[in-house]
C-alpha cells in the first residue's frame, strides 16, 4: 500500500489549493502537489493516494511503470487513480 | 505465476545472486521491512535465487496487516453510527473484525465507501453537508502526510462534517521494536523505499550506531532488492555497519521537508499504539494534535477501543514478527485463503500469507522446509 504510480503534470488547475491535473496512462485527474517545491507543467511525479510525493525524471517514470506492471500492481493502482469523485 | 526467468533483467539478477553467494557463507537473517518488498520477493521468487545461508524475514511493513483486531472492530462500529458515511482505502474492506468486516457491514446497510484519496473523502463531506464523513486513515509515513494535508484543507474550507479515524503508524519505532525483540536475531535490514522518500535516510542511523546492524534502503525492482542484499552482505563481510541508500534516484538523506512539516503540524505521537503481533509499541502511532480535535473521530464518537485477542487458529502475530513462515500456520491455504481470510496477513496483497499463497506455492524453500517436516 506504499506503492506510487508515476504521472505527468499537464495543467495547474487550482494554484491556491495546490491542485494539478496529472496524466497517468491517458487518464487525467486532480492531484495535490502541495508537498513538492516548484512543480512545472511537464514534470513527472510519483503519485500516492492523490498526492504527488516526489519528482522523478522521465526515464525513471518509464522504469517505475514497467516495474508496477510486472509486479501486477499497476492495474490496481491505475483503477484506483481513475476513480474520481466529482 | 511469474518468477525471475520472466524478469526482463533476469541475467543481471542471476549474476548478482552469484556474487552474493561468493562474499559470505555465514548464515544471515535479513529483514525486509516494507510490504511492497515482500510482495516483490514472492512474486519473483527472490528467496530461491539467494544462497541457502541467506534467509529473508518478512517484516511488519504491511499497514493493513498490523491493524489489531480491536481497531478493526472500532472501524465497523464507527461505520454503523447513524448518519455516518465511512470512507476507507479498498484494502481494509475485507479485513476480518471479531464478528464481521466492513464489506458485510456495508451489505447490511452501513454507508461504507471506498476512496482513492483522503481528499476524495473530504469531497464526499462537502457534497453531503447533512451527513458526517469519517475517513479511516492508515499507513506509514508514505501516507500520513496526505491525511495531514487533507485535515489542513478541511480546516481552511471550514468543513465541519468531516473527521479522521487515525491509525497512522511510524516506521522507526517499529524497527526499534524488531531490534529489541529477543525472539528475533536479525543481521541486517532492507529499508523501505517510499516511506524513506518522506522521512529520508538519516533517521535510520540509530540502527548501525546503537545496534551495530546495516540497513540499506531499496527500490522495488528485483534488481534493487538483490543489490540491497548484496550491499548488506558486503558490509557484514567487511565488518561494517552503515546506512546505505540503494534507491538514491528517489530517496534523499533528508526526505521531504514539506511533508515532514505538515506531519508535525497536525499529528503527535501516541504514548502507545497496539500492533497486531508485535503488541503495544511506545510512540509508534500518531494522533491528531489537540488543535485539530474537531477532526478527530475518536473524540467525536464513542469508539469501543477494546483490546481483542486474535482467533486461536491465527498465527498472524508470529508471521508479522517474522518468527514463523506462512505455511507453518495450520489453516494456511485450507480454512484461510484470500477469498476467506481468517487473518489480516491473507487480505492485503502485501501480507506475507497472501503473497506466499499467490506466488509461493512452487517456492523451493517452502518445499525444502515442508519436506524436512517444519510444518
Ligand atoms: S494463514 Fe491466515 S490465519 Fe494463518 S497466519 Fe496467515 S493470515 Fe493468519
Amino acid at each position: 500500500m506504499c506503492l506510487a504510480i508515476p504521472g505527468k503534470i499537464v495543467e495547474i488547475i487550482d494554484a491556491e489549493n495546490f491542485i494539478a491535473k496529472v496524466e497517468v496512462g491517458g487518464v487525467r485527474r486532480g492531484v495535490n502537489i502541495g508537498m513538492l517545491d516548484d512543480v512545472q507543467i511537464g514534470d513527472w511525479v510519483l503519485v500516492h493516494v492523490g498526492f504527488a510525493m516526489s519528482k522523478i525524471d522521465e526515464k525513471q517514470a518509464a522504469e517505475t511503470l514497467r516495474t508496477l506492471q510486472e509486479l501486477g500492481a499497476y492495474q490496481e493502482e491505475f483503477d484506483q487513480f481513475k476513480t474520481t469523485i466529482d | 505465476m511469474k518468477f525471475i526467468d520472466e524478469y526482463r533483467q533476469s541475467d543481471l539478477a542471476l549474476k548478482l545472486a552469484e556474487k552474493i553467494a561468493t562474499i559470505s557463507d555465514k548464515p544471515l537473517k535479513l529483514m525486509e521491512v516494507c510490504g511492497g518488498h515482500t510482495h516483490a520477493i514472492f512474486k519473483y521468487g527472490i528467496e530461491d535465487l539467494l544462497p541457502p545461508n541467506i534467509e529473508m524475514i518478512h517484516g511488519p511493513g504491511c499497514p493493513v496487516c498490523v491493524i489489531p483486531l480491536g481497531r478493526t472492530d472500532d472501524c465497523i462500529s464507527l461505520a454503523l453510527e447513524p448518519n455516518v458515511i465511512f470512507t476507507t482505502f479498498g484494502d481494509m474492506m475485507r479485513v476480518p473484525g471479531s464478528h464481521t468486516n466492513l464489506l458485510d457491514a456495508k451489505a447490511k446497510g452501513a454507508d461504507v465507501r471506498m476512496v482513492y484519496s483522503p481528499l476524495d473523502a473530504l469531497k464526499i463531506a462537502k457534497q453531503n453537508p447533512t451527513r458526517h464523513v469519517i475517513f479511516l486513515a492508515l499507513g506509514f509515513e508514505t501516507t500520513s502526510p496526505s491525511t495531514a494535508m487533507t485535515i489542513l484543507q478541511a480546516e481552511k474550507d471550514n468543513i465541519e462534517n468531516f473527521s479522521v479515524f487515525c491509525n497512522h503508524i511510524m516506521i522507526v519505532p517499529s524497527l526499534k521494536a524488531m531490534l529489541d525483540s529477543p525472539d528475533l536475531q536479525l543481521d541486517g535490514f532492507v529499508g523501505p523505499g517510499h516511506v524513506s522518500t518522506v522521512i529520508g535516510t538519516r533517521c535510520y542511523e540509530f540502527v548501525p550506531r546503537e545496534y551495530g546492524k546495516p540497513l540499506v534502503v531499496a527500490g522495488f525492482e528485483p534488481l534493487d532488492i538483490l543489490q540491497a542484499v548484496y550491499m548488506i552482505v558486503k558490509q557484514i563481510s567487511e565488518g561494517r555497519a552503515e546506512v546505505e541508500n540503494q534507491y538514491g534516484r528517489v530517496v534523499s538523506p533528508d526526505g521531504n521537508c514539506k511533508a515532514l512539516e505538515v506531519l508535525s503540524e497536525v499529528f503527535e505521537p501516541r504514548d502507545y499504539f497496539e500492533w497486531r503481533g508485535l503488541g503495544s509499541i511506545a510512540h509508534s502511532g500518531m494522533k491528531l494534535k489537540p488543535k485539530y480535535a474537531q477532526f478527530d473521530a475518536e473524540l467525536k464518537f464513542d469508539v469501543p477501543g477494546l483490546k481483542v485477542a486474535d482467533p486461536k487458529a491465527c498465527q498472524c502475530g508470529e508471521i508479522l514478527k517474522g518468527v514463523k513462515k506462512p505455511w507453518e500456520c495450520k489453516v494456511f491455504g485450507t480454512a484461510c485463503t484470500p477469498e476467506t481470510p481468517i487473518g489480516s496477513c491473507m487480505v492485503s496483497s502485501e501480507g506475507a500469507c497472501a503473497a506466499y499463497y499467490n506466488f509461493g506455492r512452487l517456492s523451493k524453500i517452502a518445499q525444502r522446509s515442508a519436506n524436512s517436516g517444519v510444518r
